[in-house]
């Protein structure tokens, strides 16, 4: 259980929040209503994907205060605590992603080939590509292409051909590129990789501790935020990293935890050293 | 040292290039992508939506107004409906808008997509919901197959009209055919139609001969060349008319000139 406790821990929330406006379209529950766009919080507060807001910004909408209050809301808290949590705590895309890298891991493709190339960079040219076409065609471009809307919408209201995206999501995760959607194309990670940068709520490593095994890098899906690891302590700071904590659990030696204060610790230093 | 340069330039030159044509490969399939499922002329949109350009920047497909339906009439298009993915619609044929007084599904909308103005009238310094006010299509009678056009008693889009006597009134003409019966012709007023549906839903024919259009497709336009002399009101229209002449080849001449033209008339 001490293995998968974050784990199980995320699956709950994801399926939780899905349940939660599930039961809100078919059984008239008045908890969470609507979906991971825009939704309503005990009929009162207002929620929104910043991202999609921005897209329909850039689209000229004029919109009215609650989706802004809504986008402000889930975007301070991303912003100051979450991270890039969203990517792992609450987006649907990630069980199936996970479940096509659970496959590669068992099937040892990646043992075969890792990867072909591909630049980790090409989220953020899929996100500036998402705005300037939304302002082009006067619609949020990627929401209507967005596989993770199709799943989250899909669920709640009707899915219809939307499961093609998924598959078309898991098989080139499990048979072209490890991670190639959460950790290479998606805008929508690729926005909260920015707006989290400066989160508070951080993974810290302890290099003392640490054996070298490897491990959290085997199923880490941003490997590249764990270039520390077995050199120097600290927090992770990359924007990248989705705080799924899949590096605590496998971790044996305990080098690895959430933390928040040496991500504080950290700062302090940094703009010391700059100063 | 000198034998890596420019094998650095062509490396750099080449993500360059790569970068750009599949930027531009992306960009393509996308807007061709999103143009082609933008466009559902025949979409009927919720109470009070904007109009249908605005109403694709402003909805965010949350589905909240689906949910506030009592009667489960809106549905979000899902992938395979050839409707714009994500937004919501409803099809009268299958489960009209009952016009609920209180319109439970226009409030609700987080992003203003839909109006509470469009929706609303003041009654004594209060606003109050007006559903007559709701304008999301016009129902239109196909003639040929409806059976009261053929002298076949039959009310049934008439009395399940809302708003009946004014949406839909009855004509009443007589059967030359018969020479001794009426005809009990519904007709469609546009100012007071709403686009509920339910006359579509209560239609007797196999498939419906009166059926809701979005306003776009089922109003046709005068413009400015055509007034009701009769009408004061109409004849204000022209007020903002802009004069303008057609300049062809043709009327580049004199007007003489045109009736000594030897060649042909077209």
């Amino acid at each position: 259980m001490r293995k998968i406790r974050y784990l199980l821990m995320r699956r709950f929330t994801q399926i939780g929040i899905l349940v939660l406006y599930f039961g809100a379209n078919a059984y008239g529950w008045k908890i969470l209503q609507g979906n991971l766009s825009a939704s309503s919080l005990f009929e009162t507060v207002p929620l929104a994907d910043p991202f999609a807001l921005l897209q329909m910004l850039f689209a000229g909408a004029v919109l009215a205060t609650d989706v802004i209050v809504g986008a402000l809301i889930i975007a301070l808290f991303y912003a100051v605590i979450g991270g890039r949590a969203f990517c792992s705590w609450v987006c649907p895309i990630n069980m199936v992603t996970d479940l096509a890298n659970w496959l590669r891991r068992r099937l040892g493709i990646s043992d075969v080939q890792k990867r072909v190339y591909m630049s980790r960079n090409v989220r953020y040219w899929v996100m500036a590509m998402a705005l300037l076409l939304s302002t082009a065609m006067g619609l949020a471009a990627f929401e209507i292409i967005s596989p993770i809307a199709m799943a989250h919408r899909g669920l709640v209201f009707g899915m219809g051909f939307g499961i093609g995206a998924l598959v078309i999501i898991f098989l080139f995760d499990l048979f072209v590129h490890e991670n190639a959607w959460c950790g290479y194309v998606c805008p929508l990670g690729g926005f909260y990789s920015i707006l989290g940068k400066f989160s508070l709520f951080r993974v810290k490593h302890d290099a003392e501790a640490c054996t070298l095994c490897m491990k959290c890098k085997e199923v880490c899906p941003e490997k590249e935020v764990l270039f520390m690891i077995g050199k120097n302590s600290g927090s992770v700071l990359m924007g990248a990293c989705t705080n799924c904590a899949r590096c605590i659990e496998v971790c044996d030696d305990d080098a690895l935890d959430f933390s928040i204060r040496s991500q504080l610790e950290q700062t302090i230093e940094q703009t010391k050293e700059k100063a | 040292m000198r034998k890596e340069l420019p094998n650095d330039r062509r490396k750099f030159i080449l993500s360059m290039a790569r970068g750009v044509g599949l930027s531009a490969m992306g960009a393509l399939v996308w807007s061709a992508y999103v143009d082609e499922v933008k466009a559902a002329p025949l979409i009927l949109r919720p109470p009070g939506a904007l109009d249908e350009p605005d109403f694709l920047k402003t909805c965010i497909k949350c589905g909240l107004c689906v949910e506030a339906c009592p009667y489960d009439t809106l549905m979000l298009a899902q992938p395979g409906d050839n409707n714009p993915i994500g937004t919501p619609f409803f099809v009268p044929r299958d489960i009209p808008c009952y016009m609920c007084d209180d319109i439970p599904c226009v409030p609700v909308c987080p992003t203003g997509a839909l109006v509470q103005d469009s929706v609303t009238t003041e009654v004594e310094d209060e606003l109050t919901w007006d559903i007559t006010k709701i304008d999301m299509g016009l129902a239109v009678v196909d003639v040929e197959s409806c059976i009261a056009f053929w002298g076949i008693q039959c009310d049934a889009c008439y009395r399940a009209c809302p708003l009946m006597d004014e949406a839909i009134t009855l004509q009443y003409d007589k059967n030359e055919r018969t020479g001794k019966h009426a005809f009990l012709k519904p007709i469609v007023h546009a100012d007071a139609c709403t686009g509920c549906g339910l006359c579509e839903r209560a239609c007797v024919t196999k498939k419906p001969a009166i059926y809701v259009l979005p306003n776009e497709v089922a109003l046709g336009e005068v413009g400015d060349h055509y007034i009701k002399g009769w009408d004061k009101a109409d004849e204000s229209r022209l007020k903002d008319a802009k004069g303008g002449t057609t300049v062809t080849e043709r009327s580049n001449r004199s007007a003489v000139d045109s009736l000594n033209d030897t060649g042909d008339l077209y």
